[in-house]
């Protein structure tokens, strides 16, 4: 059994395609959907959404707020801004999130945790980063 | 002189090639771009159903939702019109069709004694409206060839802030929608208040079965907490559709208006040819009788003056006129 699941940004159709499970982190917690969840929706933070496609394979892709929909026995998931974690340039994202890792600490505002929190996300997303250092 | 006449035409004629040139290559370029604009309109369609199913869903499930955006006010005393239109004119009534649409809207809501609020979009609208002394809101410009999700961003923004401090009441969106290469027709869409028909769609009706569908829904946080969040998200993808539709609308007036000019440039190089032509054969044809007039008249004033020296002139004036009729 599977479910169908697709990834859609404003701009473009990310991801479409069947899986076995879904993770996603809501602004409540993280959430998991597997084939025959019940229709839901949700709001999503920063964070990073895992599509299980089988045991071993899976894909990841980095999101900055949105929702996710489960309705008839589709997952979708809508996003302002995501990237897949194949589109993710690694060194940039390491730069940008030092950057703002300084910036928080000489002079912390809501703005500049969000940059770190996007830029960590990427690099989550990316396998660059460990899951532990998303708080 | 008679060539003085050719040597015009013969500037005019290559000003009309080089324009030809030019209104060509536009022409070109912008059926280039309709295709990508148009492969851009496509990809924004997806993201826009689902919100708006979303939003549709949300907005049965929680009958008894107070939402500002979503139950008109009671009173509406100034209404806020979007006008999109172009950066640049050469795109034939592109831009002047969707100004005219919105004069018209404003002037109905003055009629009705409503006050008006403008934001243009494209340089050409601000342009327009700044220099008639409309009041304006805040103006956008400088990508309505190629708008991206953050200019729809900006613009819902400042409709956002202006509709919450209750600045304005209700929003309207004008833009040109793109049918296909060949039609486009300006539009006016309601964006704020969403009523239940805008967020419906046109032909969709939610149905028993959705709504008891919907019913069943488990929310995280809370549908007032998600409807909070997903309005603005939804207002930005209307916003965006917008915009992506002038744009695919403003290369395809260009093109059509671009190809016209260069078949007229063409036209007027035909008939500016021919012209010349008459005019250098003209020309030619004066010289020759010149020169043929020249050696007769100096062949009948070498005759003339062997022969009775005193009557030159009329002599001279007498054989030319003999000699054409022989």
């Amino acid at each position: 059994m599977s479910v169908h699941v697709e990834l859609v940004s404003p701009e473009q159709m990310l991801y479409s395609g069947d899986a076995e499970m879904i993770v996603a982190r809501t602004t409540e917690g993280d959430i998991a959907f597997l084939p025959g969840h019940a229709p839901f929706l949700g709001s999503l933070g920063i964070g990073v959404v895992r599509i299980i496609l089988d045991g071993d394979n899976e894909e990841v892709a980095a999101i900055h707020g949105g929702f996710v929909e489960v309705r008839g026995g589709n997952v979708i998931v809508l996003t302002d801004v995501a990237e897949m974690s194949g589109d993710i340039d690694v060194e940039r994202a390491t730069a940008a999130r030092e950057r703002a890792q300084q910036a928080m600490d000489s002079e912390p505002t809501a703005e500049v945790e969000a940059a770190l929190a996007r830029a960590t996300t990427r690099l989550v997303a990316a396998g660059a980063a460990d899951e532990a250092s998303l708080s | 002189m008679a060539g003085a006449q050719e040597r015009i035409l013969r500037r005019r004629i290559k000003s009309v090639e080089s324009a030809k040139k030019i209104t060509r290559a536009m022409e070109l370029i912008a059926a280039s771009r309709i295709v990508k604009a148009q492969a851009r309109v496509q990809a924004a369609v997806p993201y826009s159903d689902e919100i708006t199913k979303v939003v549709r869903n949300l907005a049965a499930a929680s009958t008894g939702l107070e939402n500002d955006y979503l139950t008109a006010r009671s009173e509406i005393t100034r209404v806020a019109h979007v006008a999109i239109a172009g950066d640049r004119g050469l795109a034939g009534a592109y831009n002047a069709n969707v100004i005219r649409a919105t004069e018209g809207a404003i002037r109905e809501h003055r009629e009705q004694g409503r006050d008006y609020a403008l934001f243009p979009v494209g340089r050409k609208a601000e342009g327009y409206f700044r220099f008639r002394e409309f009041s304006i809101g805040e103006a956008f410009g400088g990508f309505t060839d190629k708008p991206s999700y953050e200019n729809a961003r900006e613009i819902s923004a400042a409709i956002n802030t202006a509709f919450l401090e209750g600045d304005i009441d209700q929003v309207d969106l004008i833009y040109t929608r793109f049918v296909t290469a060949g039609f486009q027709e300006v539009v006016l869409r309601p964006l704020i208040p969403l009523e239940a028909e805008v967020v419906a769609g046109e032909d969709e009706i939610i149905t028993a079965d959705e709504r008891h569908a919907v019913a069943g829904y488990e929310f995280e946080p809370t549908p007032d907490a998600i409807l909070e969040r997903l309005l603005p998200r939804y207002l930005e993808a209307r916003v965006y559709a917008a915009l992506l539709n002038a744009a695919a609308s403003e290369h395809a007036a260009r093109q059509t208006a671009m190809k016209a000019a260069t078949d007229n440039a063409e036209e007027l190089k035909t008939t500016l040819s021919r012209q010349m032509n008459r005019a250098r054969q003209d020309a030619i044809t004066t010289e020759i009788m010149e020169i043929v007039g020249g050696a007769e008249a100096l062949r009948s004033g070498a005759v003339a003056t062997e022969t009775e020296p005193a009557l030159v002139d009329a002599g001279e004036a007498g054989y030319i006129l003999g000699s054409d009729g022989t």
